[in-house]
């Protein structure tokens, strides 16, 4: 069972397993992260990161085990329940998955727009955060005449408009040149010092380094002991 | 609720060609429909006014004694669902029908003696003209012996009525047939521009967005579709009716009715019934592809 006393955790990852047909993407895995946090997990591709963090946003259900993620259990959770869990949680994923036919405004409005925010406040909240980001200029522009820097850069703007507890990001630096790459690394560790928890995968060691937290590596869907 | 007509409003414009496509399958679908409502609504008239005029000739055999005519109208005139029962002798007949055929007089001139019967022209109260309750009291009539013959002068109308609740029946069948395919049409369309935006919404969902918060603008696209598809096809109809009304009044010199359009009742109710077409529409696709 989940340890109930972990006040202070704001994912909590027990016993976990995930099967695709009969492989098994993540076997035992336990985890337990703290708010605030920085999470790192590390590992080669195929190693079972990308599932771990789809398991955190409901894209995949576990086999077995148990996550809960700020107190919603996400075995329980029903279909309705899950946009709100989604709302919780700032996404940023290494395709950027971004709509080509919205301008970068609407890309990040969207997020606002599902919440049921005014209209006022998603013009005045979307325009600080592109600011943030530094993608106020291209607000009209439309992604694919982005660079991927850029691209990501929105996604990031995307993920944090919302104002998030937690930012899940799948390999955020991973098809970036190193001038983008810090970039994304300096706004995700601005955003952690504003008390967002961060939960990066990724195998890119220059990202490991520089954003700092906690470190964990998975192999083949298992955790492996710290060294 | 503004965002989401704006979002409609775009994806109309931004998949004209399948939305037109769309719109003017449910246009045609309600034109033959309505069509069909309009010939009813007309065919009706024609024959409640017929019903109106309806009298019922009741012969009387011959040599009945004027003693007893008397006696036969009171007894008639009792009679269920009767108005009024006037006694036409023979003489009376032969001097109407010579009025009424007054451009062939040379008919009448070799006519040595009087060929009509003595006759009862029976009018009915206006509750009772239908069918059933004159067919009931023609066998009444023909039951009493002094009665030779009864003439119900419209018993054709019977077999129109006949016929035309045959055409009534094939033309709610058509309708229901239309509207099936209409929904199809729409649930199509709508299922198209879903798959065409299949990346947007499932990033719109992974950014948190309700179903609810998707469907909003297909639902409003698929109203829109059904409103404007019903106003179009009762618009052209409407024009045709006018075309066409004029022509049969002149033709035929209907003066006793009026061809007439379909009542802003019957309007509404086509337009929200369109409409419905379009929301189902919307509906099969939606459940269908969320649930995927």
């Amino acid at each position: 069972m989940i340890d109930t006393q972990s006040k202070n955790s704001i994912i909590q990852i027990f016993r976990v397993y995930k099967k695709y047909g009969g492989k098994h993407a993540l076997t035992d895995v336990t985890l337990d992260i703290p708010k605030n946090d920085s999470l790192l997990i590390s590992g080669p591709s195929g190693a079972g990161k990308t599932t771990l963090l789809k398991l955190l946003y409901l894209a995949e259900k576990v086999s077995a085990g148990q996550v809960l993620v700020d107190g919603m259990n996400l075995a329980r959770i029903s279909r309705k329940r899950i946009p709100f869990l989604r709302r919780k949680l700032g996404i940023i994923f290494q395709d950027y998955k971004l709509i080509p036919t919205k301008t970068v405004f609407d890309n990040v409005a969207i997020v606002l727009e599902a919440m049921g925010t005014k209209r006022r406040l998603i013009q005045k909240k979307v325009k600080s955060v592109l600011r943030t980001v530094g993608m106020e200029e291209r607000i009209n522009s439309f992604p694919p005449i982005l660079s991927g820097g850029e691209q990501q850069r929105v996604a990031v703007a995307r993920a944090v408009v919302g104002d998030p507890i937690i930012i899940l990001a799948d390999e955020p630096t991973g098809s970036l040149d190193s001038d983008s790459a810090n970039i994304i690394i300096e706004l995700l560790k601005k955003f952690h010092t504003r008390g967002t928890t961060l939960v990066i995968a990724t195998h890119d060691k220059e990202l490991l380094n520089k954003i700092g937290g906690r470190i964990v590596h998975l192999k083949q869907g298992c955790l492996q002991p710290s060294a | 609720m503004i965002l989401h007509y704006k979002r409609a409003i775009q994806d109309i414009l931004d998949h004209k060609f399948l939305n037109a496509v769309t719109i003017i399958t449910i246009a045609i679908s309600i034109l033959i429909v309505s069509a069909f409502a309009l010939f009813f609504v007309n065919a009706s008239d024609i024959i409640s006014s017929w019903q109106k005029g309806v009298r019922i000739m009741a012969y009387l055999r011959p040599n009945i004694p004027h003693a007893d005519i008397g006696a036969l109208k009171l007894k008639i005139q009792d009679f269920y669902g009767v108005q009024n029962v006037k006694f036409i002798s023979k003489e009376e007949g032969l001097q109407m029908l010579k009025d009424q055929m007054k451009r062939q007089p040379s008919l009448f001139v070799d006519l040595k003696e009087n060929p009509l019967p003595d006759a009862f022209a029976i009018r009915m109260i206006p509750t009772s003209k239908n069918r059933e309750k004159i067919e009931g009291l023609t066998t009444r009539l023909e039951a009493l012996p002094e009665i030779n013959d009864v003439e119900y002068g419209h018993r054709w109308l019977a077999r129109f009525t006949n016929i035309f609740n045959l055409f009534k029946l094939t033309g709610f069948a058509l309708g229901g047939l239309f509207s099936v395919a209409a929904v199809f049409i729409v649930a199509n369309t709508i299922r198209l521009v879903l798959y065409t935006r299949r990346e947007e919404l499932e990033i719109m969902r992974l950014v948190g967005a309700a179903d609810s918060f998707i469907k909003a603008p297909f639902y409003i696209e698929g109203i829109i579709q059904g409103a404007l598809g019903g106003t179009i096809g009762l618009a052209v109809l409407f024009v045709t009716f006018l075309i066409v009304s004029s022509n049969v009044q002149q033709s035929f010199a209907l003066d006793f009715f009026t061809v007439r359009f379909l009542s802003i009742k019957v309007y509404g109710t086509i337009i929200f019934c369109s409409t419905c077409v379009g929301w189902l529409g919307c509906y099969l696709s939606l459940k269908q592809f969320l649930k995927s």
